[in-house]
């Protein structure tokens, strides 16, 4: 449980850090908050040549409000966003379903992008930035360039981002005063979801996006729908998104929990 | 840009519960390791070594931070402060642990040094704290003594002594 021997950068400028994954490439890693990619470390899956350190570049931690988006720079921490004081108003999803992202004590250290990075089909985060339709800024020696997110999820922790890119930051559309919802069911608060939606209402009627029951977060959008209408949409999606039994959970009762609190969620946001 | 390899030990720089301390370690030691193992401050734990578990829990630079997720290089120039630092003398225990130890809060003790932490840093930013917050906050920690509803009593109990040790204060 020690990770096995790499090198270490603490980057004092962003050109490093490009620099630096532009020679090492896929033999080295960003570090940011450090509370997905230490723990692969450890338990040695994954073994990185090269650990790029970003915290100390200031100009990675900004937060930014602007043109209809929120900009949240690579260096931004989770208890950093949730503690701003524009998030209820600018992305009231973000601001109910943070809380739900680790515990208290991993918040404080791990960062927004590096959880999008690590992009494990049951954390909250990638479920949001699908829900909210955000992207991915991503920039290499070589260019700059924006995904969204429903194009840098590829499959279970695997995403677009080449291996000499640095996730810069992530935008999301602001939705301010836009109703939402969240639920998620885990063993515990805090630990991965067995599953997880969001509601979120459209010009058109809503969109659920759901987490932990596909490799990726998996979004639908629905004009209104009610009644049994609403019973068969929900049971197709719910069919579609091939679930799995593991040891959390059979697939029988992620689909009945994608059907339930997908049901409930709607009602809130359409109500 | 600074660049350690990964065979050599560099010095590690950081103020220990208010102390200057210095060791060596290379670029993959943990923080929980550094401390343990270069400082010979045991006091915190290292259970699970995946960031589950909490009992490694410490504070660099008044941030709750799991020392197995935290590489010792990362915190060169930063202050820590462990289990080490919470009792106000040798002799003495804090007011936090004082309640701990009436309300029997702790059987093994493995899991405790993790959880005192996150209480210490969470009633200074929240002294009159919900149950419902502190059983939040300790979801974050594992004890398999299963101690949780004492842990929560002393808890509480530590948060109203507090209360009252500051206005007493205000008062003077």
């Amino acid at each position: 449980m020690k990770p096995a021997a790499f090198d270490y950068i603490r980057a004092e400028a962003v050109d490093e850090v490009l620099e630096g994954l532009s020679k090492e490439g896929g033999n080295a890693r960003v570090l940011a908050g450090g509370q997905s990619l230490m723990a692969m470390l450890n338990m040695r899956l994954a073994r990185p040549k090269v650990l790029i350190d970003i915290m100390r570049l200031t100009e990675l931690s900004r937060i930014e409000d602007r043109a209809g988006a929120v900009t949240i720079g690579a260096g931004v921490r989770q208890a950093t966003l949730l503690a701003w004081p524009e998030l209820t108003r600018t992305l009231p999803l973000l601001a109910l379903a943070l809380p739900w992202v680790g515990h208290v004590q991993t918040r404080s250290r791990g960062t927004i992008c590096g959880s999008l990075a690590h992009a494990d089909p049951s954390a909250e985060l990638p479920l949001l930035l699908v829900a909210l339709g955000g992207e991915v800024h991503l920039r290499s020696t070589r260019r700059r360039r924006r995904v969204s997110a429903s194009e840098f999820f590829v499959g279970m922790m695997a995403t677009a981002r080449a291996e000499d890119e640095l996730i810069e930051a992530v935008s999301f559309p602001a939705h301010n005063g836009g109703r939402c919802a969240f639920r998620e069911v885990a063993r515990r608060h805090g630990d991965f979801a067995i599953v997880a939606c969001a509601a979120v209402a459209t010009p058109t009627g809503v969109r659920l996006t759901v987490g932990g029951v596909a490799d990726v977060p998996m979004a639908r959008d629905w004009p209104c729908l009610d009644g049994s209408a609403l019973d068969d949409a929900l049971n197709g999606f719910a069919h579609e998104l091939d679930a799995r039994d593991d040891v959390h959970a059979t697939a029988r009762y992620r689909r009945d929990l994608v059907r339930i609190i997908g049901r409930d969620l709607i009602g809130e946001v359409l109500q | 840009m600074t660049r350690l390899a990964a065979h050599s030990r560099y010095p590690v720089r950081l103020s220990l519960n208010d102390t200057p301390v210095e060791a060596e370690a290379e670029p993959r030691m943990l923080l929980s390791d550094f401390l343990r193992h270069r400082i010979g401050a045991t006091g915190t734990h290292v259970g699970c070594e995946h960031g589950v578990c909490g009992a490694c829990t410490v504070i660099v630079d008044g941030m709750l931070t799991r020392s197995c997720l935290t590489l010792a290089a990362q915190v060169d120039g930063c202050e820590v402060q462990t289990v080490e630092g919470l009792a106000p003398s040798p002799d003495r225990l804090g007011i936090l642990q004082q309640a701990f130890r009436r309300n029997h809060a702790l059987q093994c003790g493995f899991c405790t040094a993790g959880i005192l932490m996150s209480l210490d840093h969470y009633l200074r930013r929240n002294p009159s704290p919900r149950e419902a917050d502190i059983r939040d906050l300790l979801s974050g920690h594992l004890c398999r003594c299963t101690g949780y509803t004492p842990i929560i009593k002393a808890a509480l109990e530590a948060a109203a002594e507090l209360a009252a040790t500051t206005e007493e204060k205000s008062d003077a």
